[in-house]
């Protein structure tokens, strides 16, 4: 297992290494650069631009530049310097960070306390009126885009619906806490409703589809059979030895899955002004900030990198039957 | 006794016409009927945007005096905040987004075909290299990448032009999206090539371009049809995605994207402004997908169409 782990890990570095060439060149190589904005204002003058380009090392060749932007990214965790709020990247992403893995984290909890029993039960009863109504939801789940159920929402339960408790919306259109209220659990649960139904909505579509069919194909095994001859109630077979074989092929899926899952968080945080990662990303690309949008794409790189490598790992303690020697 | 076997009558009649691959597949997506019903719909599309000039509007002209129109029988989707007429400007925004999801799925797949074709055919070093290069590319979270990307080209002086925006997504979209059809092509190459018909045609002297494109490709066009349905759907929703974030195409030319855009910013004057466009992507990018489950039905052996 630890020799498996570690032979991953080295595998995990090329492949992050090519990805960092790769982000630098592009954004390196494009005319403007880090300067751009500097070299358009008239009162920038000719020696002090030199003397900036001098400071950043950016008259250096390009090879040189690279070794020594990644080796401060790896090896002094300094992210680089945000050129519209003049603050080190790395603070940026840690004051963000919190707020996207929350409303991820929930958002995922939810659609899997849906999504299991919904798969479970077509495919339990396959092409019944339950299931028939299931496939036709999972497949409009699946096909709605993420940025227009959140504007759909917003009309419904922030335009036209009033609260029942107070005067106002039903629930609020964007933000985290409601100002004054910042840290009340209550507020921010009313927050999360929304952002929450617009992204487990096409994840509970794309999972319960999943599970259905892998269930339907457990539920064809021998030990299923065993176990239902055995007597046993039908509800523990079903969801005690076929649920959780079912679920197994599920945890690829989720690491395959991520990065739409991070791409979401752009679309989702943008409409609903969520302090997280992905508004980050979306205020300093209309800036034009790139140490910040450099930054942001390779540590969510990272991120789908060791989750699809825990995933594996995960896969092999849950399946005694895949060997990593 | 010989004679008794002679005249026994054939299950099957040997002299009928023995039904064509595509005559079958035919056949079989015919049964699907929401698979069906879904490819009229999409057709239906198709017509309604390549017939946008006859919506008796333009998409441009505005009317001042008229604008954030309620829908009604002059303006079938109202007016939007310059009164131009939503209808016809969302019919032109489909030519775009329609463009935009076949242009990039044929660049995707057509990419993506190469690099699997040469991984899944030649292995050993060539596929350690192509699939390395793969596994870089699906690592990256692609939405962020497409805005850093967009916002990069948009600095190119040459680009301005905003007509190139959209060849610029089209590209774009395409350029990370080769990856899954790249995978699915090396796994079917990889089973190909080892067949008693690629054996028999080599040992016949084809050489190895026959052989990709005349044998194999032909006998995995099945998946890769479903997977080019799958990579239509999903270009169709990234391509209006970063239209609406702004960093698709670009305003004046109008996309189902930034026309849900600009429509946000007035969604508390008319609502119904952010209603049409999305549900234009909405039932587009379903039918599709209808017709993706159609088809994997009916290129599948296995599946017994009940009823």
């Amino acid at each position: 297992m630890t020799t498996y782990i570690s032979r991953r890990l080295l595998q995990a570095i090329p492949i992050m290494l090519l990805l960092s060439v790769f982000l630098f060149g592009i954004v390196r190589l494009m005319p403007g650069g880090p300067l751009a904005q500097a070299e358009r204002n008239p009162n920038v003058t000719p020696q002090q631009l030199a003397a900036l380009r001098t400071r950043l090392g950016l008259d250096q060749p390009l090879p040189v530049q690279y070794v020594k932007w990644i080796r401060a990214f790896i090896l002094e965790g300094d992210w680089g310097y945000s050129i519209k709020f003049r603050r080190p990247v790395a603070d940026m992403i840690w004051e963000r960070l919190p707020a996207t893995l929350l409303l991820f984290g929930i958002g995922f909890l939810v659609t899997l306390v849906i999504a299991i029993p919904l798969g479970v039960y077509s495919a339990i009863k396959p092409y019944s009126l339950f299931d028939n109504l299931i496939t036709t939801f999972s497949f409009a789940g699946q096909s709605v885009p993420v940025y227009w159920l959140g504007l759909l929402l917003i009309v419904i339960f922030y335009l036209n619906l009033n609260s029942p408790f107070s005067d106002g919306p039903m629930f609020p259109s964007g933000g985290m806490y409601t100002i004054g209220r910042e840290g009340d659990p209550l507020n921010l649960i009313w927050h999360l409703v929304l952002p929450i139904i617009a992204i487990s909505a096409s994840w509970i579509a794309w999972y319960s589809r999943f599970l259905r069919s892998s269930m339907r194909d457990v539920l064809n095994e021998d030990y299923m059979r065993t176990a239902r001859a055995k007597g046993l109630p039908i509800r523990l077979v079903h969801f005690r030895h076929g649920l959780r074989n079912a679920m197994l092929p599920l945890v690829t899926l989720l690491a395959l899955d991520l990065p739409s899952v991070f791409g979401g968080a752009v679309f989702i945080e943008t409409i609903f002004a969520w302090p997280g990662m992905g508004r980050l990303f979306w205020d300093a690309a209309r800036g034009r900030d790139y140490p910040v949008l450099l930054a942001v794409v390779m540590i969510e790189a990272a991120l789908i990198l060791l989750c699809s490598l825990m995933a594996d790992i995960l896969y092999g303690f849950l399946d005694p039957r895949i060997r990593y020697d | 006794m010989t004679e008794s076997i002679a005249t026994l009558e054939p299950i099957y009649s040997t002299t009928a016409q023995p039904e064509s691959l595509t005559a079958l597949i035919w056949r079989r997506f015919r049964r699907h009927r929401l698979a069906f019903f879904s490819s009229i719909i999409l057709l239906s599309m198709v017509a309604l945007v390549l017939a946008a000039p006859f919506s008796g509007y333009s998409p441009t002209e505005q009317e001042p005096r008229n604008e954030f129109a309620d829908p009604s029988a002059e303006h079938w989707f109202g007016t939007d905040e310059l009164g131009r007429d939503i209808f016809t400007r969302i019919l032109y925004g489909g030519r775009v987004s329609l463009a935009v999801g076949i242009f990039s799925t044929l660049f995707s797949l057509v990419v993506g075909i190469v690099i699997g074709a040469l991984s899944g055919y030649y292995g050993g070093w060539i596929d350690n290299v192509l699939m390395r290069i793969t596994d870089t590319f699906l690592i990256m979270p692609v939405v962020f990448v497409l805005i850093l990307f967009s916002a990069l080209l948009r600095e190119l002086p040459a680009l301005a032009d905003f007509r190139s925006s959209v060849w610029i997504v089209i590209i774009a979209i395409g350029a990370f999206a080769w990856m899954w059809p790249a995978r699915l092509a090396r796994g079917l190459f990889l089973v190909l090539r080892e067949k008693e018909f690629v054996s028999a045609s080599r040992a016949l002297g084809a050489n190895d371009s026959r052989l990709i494109f005349l044998r194999i490709l032909p006998n995995s066009l099945g998946p890769l049809l479903v997977s080019a349905t799958l990579q239509m759907a999903y270009a169709i929703i990234t391509e209006s995605g970063l239209s609406y974030l702004g960093f698709g195409i670009q305003l004046p030319t109008p996309s189902w994207g930034n026309i849900l855009e600009s429509a946000q910013i007035h969604v508390y004057r008319a609502p119904w402004l952010a209603v049409f466009p999305g549900l234009m992507i909405f039932i587009t990018v379903m039918a599709i997908n209808f017709i993706g489950d159609g088809l994997r039905d009916a290129f599948d052996p296995y599946v017994v169409h009940e009823k």
